[in-house]
């Protein structure tokens, strides 16, 4: 698994939960160094190893951890860069929605060796979408989940998410929009790099 | 972005975007007063612009920055009128900024939006690529910090040493400890440069690694100061003459680049069991205060330690 990835759930342990909490995830997992590096391939068993771990140190459950690490991703202000290459994908959140479909490879347009699950949009009616996530481990689907919730906050949409649970290996995420107005928009000024 | 020129060249209109980046109003204004046209070269006037429609046009604000755009020109919509459509091509990444632009100024089909997203995230990729890159230049110093060797001489360091000696006397095996220092070596250095003072140290370490056996300690503590463990003897004979030995060969002329460098050695010993208890300040002491009494007795000494020569190094 992309070392990117390893990463996000480690800032997510540490920035929300501090240090100590990290370590003690690192020794429960088995880890022999404490640091992921973001721009290194790691095995791909040591992820799931680490998200059981984190589990048992934080006593949560794992479609919560995974919601929340996606909402981390998104709305923690250390990782505003992430927010930024998500709003790349269109000016209002029904855009933002559509462009689901292209990230995997507009993730790998950014870093090559990156795997994102496959992502499938439905549409149902103009407030009602399925997003089908495939991942290769379950609960990709929770954390788009999160993902959705936080850029949805971002876009100031009010929107219902409800995981549907799986079928033939593909996680559904229902989205229902219920006010497209209902706060500010948190803004998006194109040229403003972040760094 | 576009704008629409009359018959003489005056902008008739302008389309939202184009009207964002000359914010005094491009309405009314000679094209050729705004936009300086780099090439074609032949183009210096309206008539040579329209006569030639489809061409590829590199064009520059005549303002300063003097930002660059792309161009082509082509006829209508009326007749008689010129429209020119403009783009910004890779200096769009600072126009974005400079003239606020947002994803409503380019139309659906084109990629600029897309070559933004490339732009940041290859940014955000090569930050962390950075990241990493200083994190094992940190580590890379950090681990030459915590290593054991010297590097111009391949003996140990001091931080080898010490932890040699301090292994060694937890053991309560007989041993000597030999500090050594070269007579001289300043003046080689001096003189001849530090790549002849470089040499006469590897060649200094050689001398002692050949002299001594492999069980024993050899290590560098200082510029040219060495340390030496002789492990499982404390024989007053046998010690002296390893020393002796060891004084003999240092003085010997060394060869370098066509320079003779000449220098010498002085030793300072003391034995372990003299001591009933031994600890590393109190033998690496001692053994300074031999090698002072060493070095005043002339060059090229070997001198055992006595206690009378504590009192003696302190007053000097």
């Amino acid at each position: 698994m992309h070392g990117l990835i390893n990463r996000g759930i480690q800032r997510f342990v540490t920035d929300s939960y501090g240090a100590a909490k990290w370590r003690a995830v690192t020794r429960s997992a088995g880890l022999d160094f404490t640091d992921f590096e973001a721009m290194w391939i790691y095995d791909d068993a040591v992820t799931p190893a680490v998200l059981a771990a984190v589990c048992d140190v934080l006593d949560r459950p794992y479609e919560e951890l995974m919601e929340d690490i996606g909402t981390f991703l998104v709305s923690h202000a250390k990782v505003e860069a992430l927010r930024r290459l998500l709003r790349f994908g269109g000016v209002t959140f029904i855009d933002f929605l559509h462009s689901l479909d292209d990230l995997p490879d507009r993730a790998r347009l950014a870093v090559p060796d990156l795997e994102l699950p496959r992502l499938e949009l439905m549409e149902r009616s103009a407030e009602e979408y399925s997003l089908r996530c495939y991942g290769e481990h379950a609960g990709w689907g929770y954390l788009f989940m999160g993902v959705l919730r936080a850029m949805a906050d971002d876009y100031g949409v009010l929107a219902y998410l409800d995981h549907k649970g799986s079928e033939g290996g593909c996680e559904i995420v229902e989205i229902t929009l219920l006010e497209t107005q209902f706060a500010s928009d948190k803004g998006f000024d194109l040229g403003a790099r972040s760094a | 972005m576009h704008v629409v020129l009359g018959r003489c060249g005056t902008v008739r209109f302008a389309g939202p975007t184009a009207q964002k980046i000359y914010p005094k109003g491009l309405i009314g204004r000679r094209f050729l007063d705004v936009f300086e046209i780099k090439r074609p070269r032949e183009i210096t006037d309206i008539e040579s612009l329209y006569d030639r429609t489809g061409a590829r046009l590199n064009l520059r604000f005549c303002d300063p920055p003097h930002r660059q755009l792309k161009g082509v020109v082509m006829e209508g919509p009326e007749v008689g009128q010129m429209t020119v459509n403009l783009s910004f091509g890779i200096s769009i990444v600072d126009a974005v900024s400079e003239y606020k632009l947002t994803a409503a100024d380019f139309a659906a089909t084109d990629l600029t939006v897309e070559m933004l997203y490339l732009v940041e995230a290859k940014s955000a990729a090569m930050e962390a690529s950075h990241q990493l890159n200083e994190r094992l230049q940190v580590a890379r110093v950090q681990a030459e910090e915590q290593a054991l060797t010297d590097t111009l001489t391949g003996l140990r360091n001091r931080r080898a040493m010490d932890y040699e000696l301090a292994e060694i006397i937890s053991e309560r095996q007989p041993f000597t400890l030999m500090h050594a220092d070269l007579d001289f070596f300043k003046a080689v250095n001096d003189t001849l440069g530090h790549a002849a003072g470089d040499f006469v140290l590897q060649a200094v370490a050689k001398i002692m690694t050949d002299e001594t056996r492999e069980v024993d300690v050899v290590a560098r503590v200082g510029g040219d100061e060495f340390v030496l463990l002789i492990k499982g003897t404390e024989d007053h004979i046998l010690i002296d003459r390893i020393a002796q030995r060891i004084i003999k060969r240092l003085g010997e002329p060394m060869e370098f680049a066509g320079d003779v460098c000449r220098i010498s050695g002085s030793i300072g010993t003391v034995i372990a069991g003299d001591y009933p208890q031994p600890t590393a300040d109190l033998l690496l002491g001692d053994a300074d205060a031999a090698l002072y009494a060493a070095k005043n007795a002339g060059r090229s000494m070997h001198v055992f330690f006595q206690p009378d020569m504590r009192t003696a190094s302190k007053i000097a």
